[in-house]
């Protein structure tokens, strides 16, 4: 079983709609899974059927018991994070503050604060258009670790994965460098990086590359809307020889595109060019981990 | 939230992509154009504001999380400090206890549980802020090192400098990173307003839900940006004008546009239609935030 994680830095180059078009040519030979869990999209395109939901606890928070309280002012004394605060001697935890570190229940004299377990989401398995299985989730507004929901998502589409002696899993990830980036490319086989020629986008894709650079992974890249800015279309050519990344296509800007994604279509079923461009991109991965 | 001068203005929204820096950086370049102005870039994982805005760098802050160290000299292994910690970020093996920084998110228990003083919280850099100057503009930017995975600890430390240096500034604009989860509430949540930027696709509506659902919960007040008007649909400005929420201004989808922004430069300037938007988005802004 091989996995492919779609990342890109930059929000907004067209992660979701690549690792949605190889979601359709792969059909039912993978599994999918949205690790975008701050902003999932996938289920747009692919219409899962949210068949099984249950939710998701991870971390903690702490809660205070003001009839216990003796409002001695430790708990906001010791509190790294701003969380505790009182008005007239009633002491109040903000939950968006809280990382439930549990210091203060600890160091409580009276023991009037206890942590209770933290819901930060919802997890779901479902069945998709392409006749694949989708794991995927909802994230509560300002939850903590979704790190954690990240890993939980993919090592659920991992096992499915191999219980039905599938080939593939499809990982479309978040955003950024930090937390849900690393917790999705962890142990994957490839990464697939979706850039576009903007000077936002090279910054960004050379800053999540030094993070992949840190796990050692076979890394390939699909230049998006290529011909908006062909000098820096270059730009990122030359970077991806000089790190020895793998340039599998370009994706010419395409009105068409644009439309078929607004009625919730993918790039693979937009016009005959744009499958082609699809296909090709699949089965140059498919290629290249199969050889290795 | 308490004190209301300077005001201060998050830019933000659910989905990568949809033009936060864009807005941020061309709307803080028009007000620069008459008074002092200062942006501040707290999408710290993929800061990409600088590439717009041409200055003089000023100063640089490094930036340090503090983390354990282990002193085995004076540890006892009573093995208070890893019970102490929720993260696992400090873990007895044998009659060693071993410190997993990156997961640390330095509320100090451990540290000062220890009966023995063996676990002294030590600085480690993860990140600087740069101050750059242009005219009248003045951009503070927050920058993860790639590798470190909490982008929260950065975020509230540049908003701590920017408290600190308030200066004599009308107006604070805070371009935020994308998501729902920790580092979006914590750059927004000191913030009096809120501006969210989405595009009019399925893809911005989905996220827009997303952000605004956070935006209620932590009671900050709203207003719409819809960037690309014409790309997609009419759904965003009817779900809008149903949950009853502020279009502060519409900025059609242009080619031309794209091409500036891709190449880093300032677009409000240069093209006819744009400055009169950004100007009425500036009113819109002041307008709303004011009378709150």
């Amino acid at each position: 079983m091989k996995e492919i994680v779609i990342l890109s830095g930059k929000g907004g180059t067209g992660k979701t709609s690549v690792a949605a078009s190889i979601a359709i040519l792969a059909g039912n030979s993978a599994v999918i899974a949205d690790c975008d869990v701050d902003a999932a999209n996938m289920h747009l395109l692919l219409k899962p059927d949210f068949k099984q939901g249950s939710d998701f606890y991870s971390g903690e928070m702490s809660v205070i018991n003001n009839e216990i309280c003796t409002a001695c002012g430790l708990c906001k004394e010791k509190c790294r994070f701003d969380a505790i605060s009182s008005t007239d001697k009633v002491f109040s935890i903000d939950l968006f503050s809280c990382e439930g570190c549990g210091y203060c229940e600890i160091i409580c004299p009276a023991r009037a604060i206890t942590l209770v377990p933290r819901k930060t989401g919802k997890l779901y398995i479902s069945g998709t258009r392409a006749g694949s299985q989708m794991v995927h989730a909802t994230m509560e507004p300002g939850a903590e670790n979704s790190g954690k929901l990240v890993s939980v998502v993919k090592q659920k589409a991992k096992q499915m994965a191999e219980e039905n002696g599938l080939q593939w899993v499809i990982v479309d990830g978040s955003p950024g460098l930090g937390c849900p980036v690393v917790a999705s490319m962890a142990g994957a086989s490839m990464v697939l990086l979706v850039t576009e020629p903007s000077v936002s986008a090279l910054h960004d894709l050379k800053r999540v590359n030094e993070v992949i650079k840190n796990f050692h992974l076979k890394t390939a890249c699909v230049i998006n809307k290529f011909d908006i800015n062909l000098s820096i279309t270059n730009e990122i050519r030359e970077f991806l020889e000089k790190e020895k990344i793998s340039h599998l296509t370009d994706i010419p800007f395409n009105n068409a595109v644009a439309k078929a994604m607004a009625d919730e279509r993918t790039m693979a079923e937009t016009s005959p060019e744009m499958t082609f461009i699809a296909n090709s991109i699949w089965s140059s991965i498919k290629t290249s981990l199969i050889e290795s | 939230m308490t004190d209301r001068n300077p005001l201060k203005i998050a830019i933000a929204s659910g989905k990568g992509g949809t033009g936060k820096t864009f807005i941020a950086v061309n709307l803080a370049a028009l007000i620069g154009e008459t008074s002092n102005i200062l942006l501040v870039d707290l999408d710290v994982e993929e800061p990409n504001d600088a590439l717009f805005i041409e200055g003089t760098e000023g100063q640089v802050y490094n930036q340090y999380s503090l983390v354990p160290k282990w002193d085995e000299n004076k540890c006892i292994i009573c093995d208070i400090c890893s019970k102490s910690c929720k993260y696992h970020a400090v873990a007895r093996l044998g009659d060693i206890i071993a410190i997993f920084g990156k997961l640390c998110h330095a509320c100090h228990a451990c540290s000062e549980l220890c009966p023995q003083d063996a676990l002294p919280m030590t600085k480690h850099k993860i990140g600087e802020i740069r101050k750059i100057v242009s005219g009248k503009i003045t951009l503070v930017e927050g920058r993860l090192n790639p590798g470190e995975e909490q982008a929260v600890p950065l975020i509230n430390k540049t908003h701590d400098l920017v408290r600190c240096n308030t200066e004599n500034v009308p107006m604070q604009i805070f371009d935020c990173p994308p998501g729902t989860s920790c580092p979006v509430v914590a750059a927004v949540k000191r913030c009096d307003y809120l501006v969210l930027v989405t595009e009019p696709t399925p893809f911005g509506l989905n996220d827009l839900k997303l952000a605004i659902k956070t935006a209620r919960q932590l009671k900050i007040p709203a207003g719409i940006v819809i960037n690309r008007d014409g790309l997609g649909n009419q759904d965003v400005e009817e779900w809008c004008r149903n949950e009853k929420l502020d279009i502060l201004v519409k900025i059609p989808y242009d080619r031309e546009i794209a091409r500036l922004s891709s190449g880093g430069e300032l677009a409000y300037d240069k093209l006819d239609f744009l400055k009169p938007l950004f100007a009425n988005l500036f009113v819109a802004i002041k307008n709303k935030a004011l009378s709150i």
